[in-house]
């Protein structure tokens, strides 16, 4: 998130796309719902009248895969009728004609078109949003998780800041982490392309300090695989091992048919994991790991706050904390530089991580702190690209609309969502094993209109087969008017039924972020 | 000639005035023609053409009149603080949630002149700059609900209402909403919270109303009686009105009368009137020349007031100073038949079922009250039980949320300092004074009994015992005090105490 | 700025500021039953009553503005005797159940009629006991137990936008429920527990696996939870190496507000699927192993295929779901000894 979770209530427009706030971020949904019952218009665009449609003042139900051309509607209604703030486009940023001129040809006819919703609704939401300095967009995988998730980011900051609604407080983009720890993850090195901190594995400078740093020779100057990629090599026979570390993607990767063999086909996984996971079944080692509640360290959530966890009990058996793990493995491995405790990591941390350079354990003890930190005397930052975006002029990005790898067609005449509940979290390890949740739901199931459901001859409770070109399900049915018609909805929690054996593994070019969010499928009646 | 003459001479005729019921019984509230005959619409008129906001606020300020609803605030005050708050959009409210047992002073206006009601909104929006109006009105009020809807739809004909009024610009509409039989309704938070589509349960002050009322916008509420004053006092003028009542209380006050009186119904007197006028010369005294015992007025909220007080001026201030209240109007007769135990049970049960339930005091404290109240009745009273009652009457007063609450404990706590020695007499000596509270009653045969057995067969549970031409006797444990032996005695032998 | 006097003291606070929290503001404690600063006040319990100079009715302390010049007392006979009555008041209708109460011990009832010296005996024998509504999952509403303070109610339509729960019945019959009183499992409740969390007394308790007094709990210990990137602040509240129960955090940015899985989905934690051991393949299962075995079994075959295939047969998943201290050893361990970028992780996921 550039701006902070707090700020919502001080939102005057919220504009909700992509994201099923209330039940995937439900303490931030709250926040919205008392934002609109203290007058802040509320603007929500997704395929499924999810919980927040209610309180929308404008909700545009759009088809799947088209958040690039609502952006680009609504973009081209403020261009249309100049709503655009000039001063913030000409002191704070760049290419606006560029942008502009690349949506010459569009309509916002045409984007109504795509979408399949009214185009007067696209231009009030474009008038609402562009009448605010107090706008803030929330989004989450329902625009990243196309072939056209780049673009559509992109787009969202393009309106952020043609409005001028980017920068200041009260607004912002922000996008919304779906896990615990996805935000500290990424900061922290977890991606194939960047060292703590967003240091370039490629500058060479970086690299030369994370040697010195390390005292290590010989960083790897290229871009690592992506995690699709990886499973690509593996197939292919040219990635031998794989560690994991938390994660299960079994059940959360797309197309696991493929997943599966490519898995196969490795020399040698390790898993380390609190619960024999799915993944773990398949590995080599398993390694118990202890809980969050069993360790001590931090997390950074989406406002970039990175607070303490906090070891409140001894893990089951010989459970070891997955960083104790590691160093014991790296000191079998020659490297004798091992942390003692976890404070002694975030102290290496704040030392490399120039975001995180003023962050230790005690100024985070009562209150974490948003990064950028640069030193022990800063206070952090509640909202980004104050006065200068970090790249100096807030770049505008010139984006067209795309189909979805996957459309509807005879053959497969049905479009597929995934998406999460409010009571299960990701995969199911954890809360596949709390009672209660399992008691509200407990198995997966599909979302089907009335309308579909009755073109296709099956009722609610009934059992499904639901086929894409990489897989087959059976589920039971879920008749709801809260989702369009020829539109239906999976939630990915589930091993049994995984919707991870249909979605498309289609990549976007650039983040390669695969398409999980729209998948061509048909459903069939069980005999 | 000399009889019509000798009719306007009674006290009855006399001692009233007129002025909120002026039209009520003489005109057919279902014509709008037949309102306009009687001067109708003719205030508005002046309001929009002569006065402007100001001067229809000046008028209603310097007329004194003070709002019906019981607590008595200066209308044309709070009409200039409408006026003064800042809002895109206000709201008048007209309260026609009458609730008080026994009292039907806005039901008549309602039913008999709606034309007044909607005629005094309208001067009210024009004054303060209100677009929107709503009648909060009983549900129970059928013919009301029916002749106000038909009178919005004339004055809209008419152009008395709907946008452009009298060619001046102004714009307003009324639309009723109906209430569900909640007491509490009729005090202004829970009522705009009805409105609103919420549960009627009061929330404190501050805000007020005048600030933040009907969705936070600035709302000016007054009851219907209040309203039905307004177009006579924009039409004859502030000095006229101001002529009629009290040092500090001007105009009239609707009051319904009864209990135990001769002539029940509704008075109009202006404010300053004696109590004993209304009740014995307005009202003809007591019944069947029994004695007069108190007067109860202002409903639930009110309290009794015995003899000693019968000459006090009516006006908010010397009720309030005896431990009653103007409230809406009811006023409620009382004469050695009625037991003042009974009468505080009868109230405050009343309040009971009518708390909304928000705070404790209200809610548990007049429960429990009534609870002692009950022991009391039944002959399970004690001393303590006096001392408990006034000391959670009082912090009932003390501490409830809204003047539900606050007032709820009147009518005991007035009948406990006027009327003790019933209470005692209840506690200590286990009799009814009055012999109404059934389980304190003993029925009796006297020396009178000439045994002739009329009291045994009509006996539903067979108490009585007797031989023929003897001296009958009710066995008191088995006896239910039902009374139909005494009824049925030939001889009037059977007493009751 | 406005200044008063509370108590003798002199107090200076913002135009708006009630009474209770100018009071606050010098440490002067004022008891509440129904007040919480996150919500609109309500005025409902009457306790925090106080005598104001010229007034002559007691003020509720949370729904009073404090006024320019205001004399304010928070404690004399007379206030005392009112919060004693209201309580007992109270008292008399509550269940006398202390003895065997979960609640007992964190009750604010039970704390106030201790510190009012209440001592009625509390609810009549005779009255009929109401079954527990238990239909949710999650928590348990004892109606019998329900002071109608209205936090509940006001958290879920305020705060958690819901409005699953509200008054229904007026007068003494007043209680709190949900539409056509199916059970709240049957209401559009989300199992968030905010109302839990409020509650004065034992009316809303969560449903938890064991009984246990609150005295007798080894710890509270404040940290993140582990589901979504909110980063709500949490207790873990800790009996026996076993979370028992947890509390939102008021101080977190989530000022004290959860979710279903924040409040109530702890006990994974103690599941018995948790892996204890490590774990090595054998044929289609597992066998035990020590860490010294299995860490050399792991650290050996890496080494290998290292230095049979390089670098680039080497991948890793980093972890969305642990600490940043894991993630950094991980990708340490991947660029430093591996010599690869290959570490990914679900981010895109």
């Amino acid at each position: 998130m550039t701006n902070s979770i707090k700020e919502v209530i001080h939102n005057e427009v919220i504009f909700v796309i992509g994201s099923n706030t209330t039940e995937n971020h439900p303490v931030i949904g709250a926040l919205m719902r008392r934002a609109v019952k203290q007058g802040a218009r509320l603007i929500v665009a997704d395929p499924r009248r999810i919980p927040l449609a209610r309180d929308a003042h404008i909700y545009l139900p759009i088809q799947p895969g088209t958040n690039v051309a609502l952006l680009n509607g609504m973009i081209k209604t403020i261009i249309e009728e100049k709503l655009y703030n000039e001063d913030f486009i000409r002191e704070r940023t760049t290419d606006f004609n560029a942008m502009a001129g690349a949506l010459k040809d569009c309509s916002v006819a045409r984007s109504a078109e795509i979408c399949q919703v009214p185009e007067e609704d696209i231009r009030k939401a474009a008038r609402m949003y562009a009448a605010t300095r107090r706008g803030g967009i929330y989004y989450a995988m329902g625009i990243t998780q196309h072939t056209s998730g780049t673009d559509g980011v992109y787009n969202v900051a393009n309106l952020a800041m043609m409005t001028g609604n980017v920068g200041v407080e009260f607004a912002g983009v922000n996008p919304l982490r779906g896990q615990s720890n996805v935000q500290g993850s990424c900061d922290l090195g977890g991606l194939p392309d960047v060292y703590p901190g967003y240091q370039k594995v490629t500058d060479e400078k970086a690299r030369r300090k994370f040697e010195d740093f390390w005292g290590v020779e010989g960083l790897s100057p290229d871009l690592g695989l992506t995690l699709p990629k990886m499973v690509d090599q593996a197939l292919e026979g040219k990635i031998k091992m794989i560690y994991v570390m938390g994660e299960n993607p079994m059940v959360s990767d797309p197309d696991l048919n493929h997943f599966e063999a490519a898995i196969d086909e490795l020399d040698f996984l390790v898993v380390q994991d609190i619960f024999m996971t799915e993944t773990a079944l398949k590995a080599d080692v398993v390694l118990p790991a202890a809980a969050f509640a069993e360790k001590d360290g931090s997390f950074t959530n989406t406002e970039r706050r990175v607070q303490r966890i906090r070891k409140a009990l001894d893990p089951p058996g010989q459970a070891k904390a997955d960083w104790w793990i590691l160093n014991e493995l790296m000191k079998r491995m020659g490297y004798h530089n091992a942390f003692e405790t976890p404070e002694e990591i975030m102290e290496e941390i704040a030392a490399c991580t120039p975001i995180y350079g003023g962050i230790d354990y005690p100024r985070i003890d009562k209150k974490g702190l948003q990064w950028p930190v640069k030193d022990k005397d800063h206070p952090g930052t509640p909202f980004l690209h104050k006065e200068r975006f970090s790249r100096g002029l807030g770049l505008f990005k010139p984006v067209v609309y795309r189909e979805s790898a996957e459309m509807a067609d005879e053959e497969y005449p049905l479009i597929l969502t995934t998406g999460r509940l409010l009571y299960h979290y990701h995969t199911r390890s954890m809360t596949g094993r709390v009672p209660g949740l399992n008691e509200v739901v407990g198995e997966s199931y599909i979302e089907i209109s009335p309308d579909t459901a009755s073109r296709f001859g099956v009722g609610a409770g009934e059992r499904v087969k639901v086929s894409s070109r990489r897989g087959e399900i059976e589920i039971k049915v879920k008749v709801t008017r809260n989702i369009k018609e020829d539109v239906v909805f999976i939630p990915f929690h589930f091993a049994d039924a995984a919707v991870n054996r249909l979605t498309n593994v289609a990549l976007d070019p650039i983040a390669d972020i695969p398409e999980l969010k729209v998948a061509a499928v048909r459903i069939e009646k069980m005999a | 000639m000399d009889q019509k003459h000798s009719v306007l001479e009674m006290d009855y005729i006399r001692k009233q005035e007129r002025i909120a019921l002026k039209n009520c019984g003489l005109i057919d509230p279902e014509r709008i023609e037949e309102y306009i005959r009687y001067d109708g619409y003719q205030a508005l008129a002046k309001a929009i053409l002569q006065l402007g906001p100001e001067g229809v606020i000046e008028e209603v300020e310097a007329s004194g009149l003070r709002g019906r609803g019981g607590a008595g605030f200066p209308t044309g005050r709070k009409w200039r603080s409408g006026y003064l708050a800042k809002g895109n959009e206000k709201f008048i409210i007209c309260n026609a949630d009458e609730g008080d047992p026994g009292a039907f002073m806005d039901r008549s206006i309602l039913e008999g002149d709606p034309h007044s009601v909607i005629e005094a909104m309208t001067i009210a929006a024009f004054a303060i700059g209100a677009t929107k109006g709503f009648i909060y009105v009983r549900a129970e009020y059928p013919i009301a609900v029916k002749r106000l809807q038909i009178a919005i739809d004339q004055a809209h004909e008419m152009g008395f209402l709907g946008s452009d009024i009298f060619g001046s610009g102004f714009g307003f509409d009324i639309e009723l909403r109906l209430g569900a039989g909640a007491f509490v309704c009729g005090e202004a938070k829970a009522l705009i919270a009805s409105i609103e589509g919420k549960r009627g349960m009061p929330t404190p002050k501050p805000p007020r109303t005048n600030d933040k009322g009907l969705w936070s916008k600035p709302t000016i509420l007054n009851n219907v009686e209040t309203f039905a004053n307004i177009p006579p006092i924009i039409r004859n003028g502030a000095g006229w009105y101001a002529a009629i009542g009290s040092e500090k209380s001007k105009g009239t006050k609707v009051f319904a009368l009864g209990g135990k009186i001769n002539r029940t119904g509704l008075v109009e007197i202006p404010i300053g009137t004696p109590l004993r006028e209304v009740i014995f010369d307005i009202g003809g005294g007591i019944p069947g020349g029994k004695k007069f015992k108190a007067v109860q007025t202002g409903g639930p909220s009110g309290g009794c007031i015995p003899t000693e007080h019968l000459d006090v001026k009516i006006d908010y201030e010397s009720l309030q100073d005896i431990g009653s209240m103007m409230g809406s109007g009811g006023m409620i007769v009382m004469d050695e038949d009625n037991c003042m135990v009974d009468i505080a049970r009868f109230f405050l049960e009343f309040s009971v079922e009518e708390s909304c339930g928000k705070c404790t005091p209200c809610r548990e404290g007049t429960k429990k009250m009534l609870g002692i109240l009950e022991k009391i009745t039944s002959g399970e009273g004690v001393m303590s039980d006096l001392d408990d009652l006034e000391r959670l009457g009082q912090i009932i007063k003390d501490t409830s949320l809204c003047g539900l609450g606050k007032t709820a404990p009147n009518p005991v706590l007035s009948t406990l300092k006027y009327f003790r020695d019933e209470y005692e007499a209840h506690v200590k000596d286990k009799t009814c004074p009055a012999g109404v509270c059934k389980a304190l009653l003993q029925y009796t045969i006297t020396d009178k009994c000439i045994g002739c057995g009329i009291c045994k067969t009509v006996c539903p549970v067979s108490c009585i015992t007797g031989n023929k031409k003897e001296k009958h006797v009710i066995d008191p444990s088995a006896c239910i005090r039902c009374g139909a032996c005494q009824e049925a005695c030939p001889v009037d032998a059977i007493i009751k105490r | 700025m406005i200044k008063l006097i509370i108590d003798g003291v002199a107090v200076e606070v913002e135009k708006g500021t009630s009474i209770l929290d100018a009071a606050r503001s010098v440490n002067i404690k004022i008891p509440t039953l129904c007040h919480d600063d996150r919500l609109k006040p309500s005025g409902a319990c009457r306790i925090c009553g106080v005598e104001i100079e010229g007034s002559s009715e007691l003020q509720a302390s949370c729904t009073t503005p404090a006024r320019e010049g205001m004399v304010v007392r928070t404690q004399s006979d007379r206030i005392r005797a009112s919060r004693k009555q209201l309580l007992e008041l109270i008292w008399e209708d509550h269940p006398n159940e202390c003895l065997s109460c979960q609640k007992a011990g964190e009750c604010e009832l039970q704390d106030l009629c201790y510190d009012y010296g209440v001592e009625a005996e509390g609810f009549a024998p005779l009255k009929v006991r109401t079954p527990l509504e238990d239909s949710n999952p999650f928590y348990t509403f004892d109606k019998d137990k329900c002071i109608l303070c209205g936090k509940c109610v006001r958290v879920c339509e305020e705060l958690q936008g819901e409005s699953a729960i509200h008054f229904v019945q007026r007068g003494h019959e007043t209680a709190i429920s949900h539409p056509f009183e199916k059970g709240m499992a049957y209401s559009t409740c989300v199992s968030c527990g905010n109302c839990v969390e409020v509650c004065p007394t034992a009316a809303l308790m969560p449903k938890t696996e064991e009984k246990f007094r609150v005295w007798d709990i080894d710890k509270k210990v404040r940290t993140t939870c582990s589901y979504c990137g909110v980063g709500c602040q949490l207790d873990l509240v800790v009996k026996d190496n076993k979370v028992v129960r947890v509390d939102a955090a008021r101080d977190g940015e989530n000022e004290g507000m959860l979710c279903v899985k924040g409040k109530f989905g702890y006990s994974f934690l103690s599941h018995e699927d948790r892996l204890t051991t490590p774990l090595i393949r054998e044929g289609d299962g597992f066998r035990e192993a020590s860490w010294d075995e299995a860490l050399d079994l792991v650290a050996d075959r890496m080494t290998g295929i290292y230095k049979a295939h390089g670098s680039e047969a080497f991948a890793a998943f980093a972890s969305a779901r642990c600490t940043n201290e894991d993630n950094y050893v991980l990708q340490k361990m991947v660029r430093g000894i591996f010599k690869t970028n290959n570490i990914d992780h679900c981010a895109r996921l």
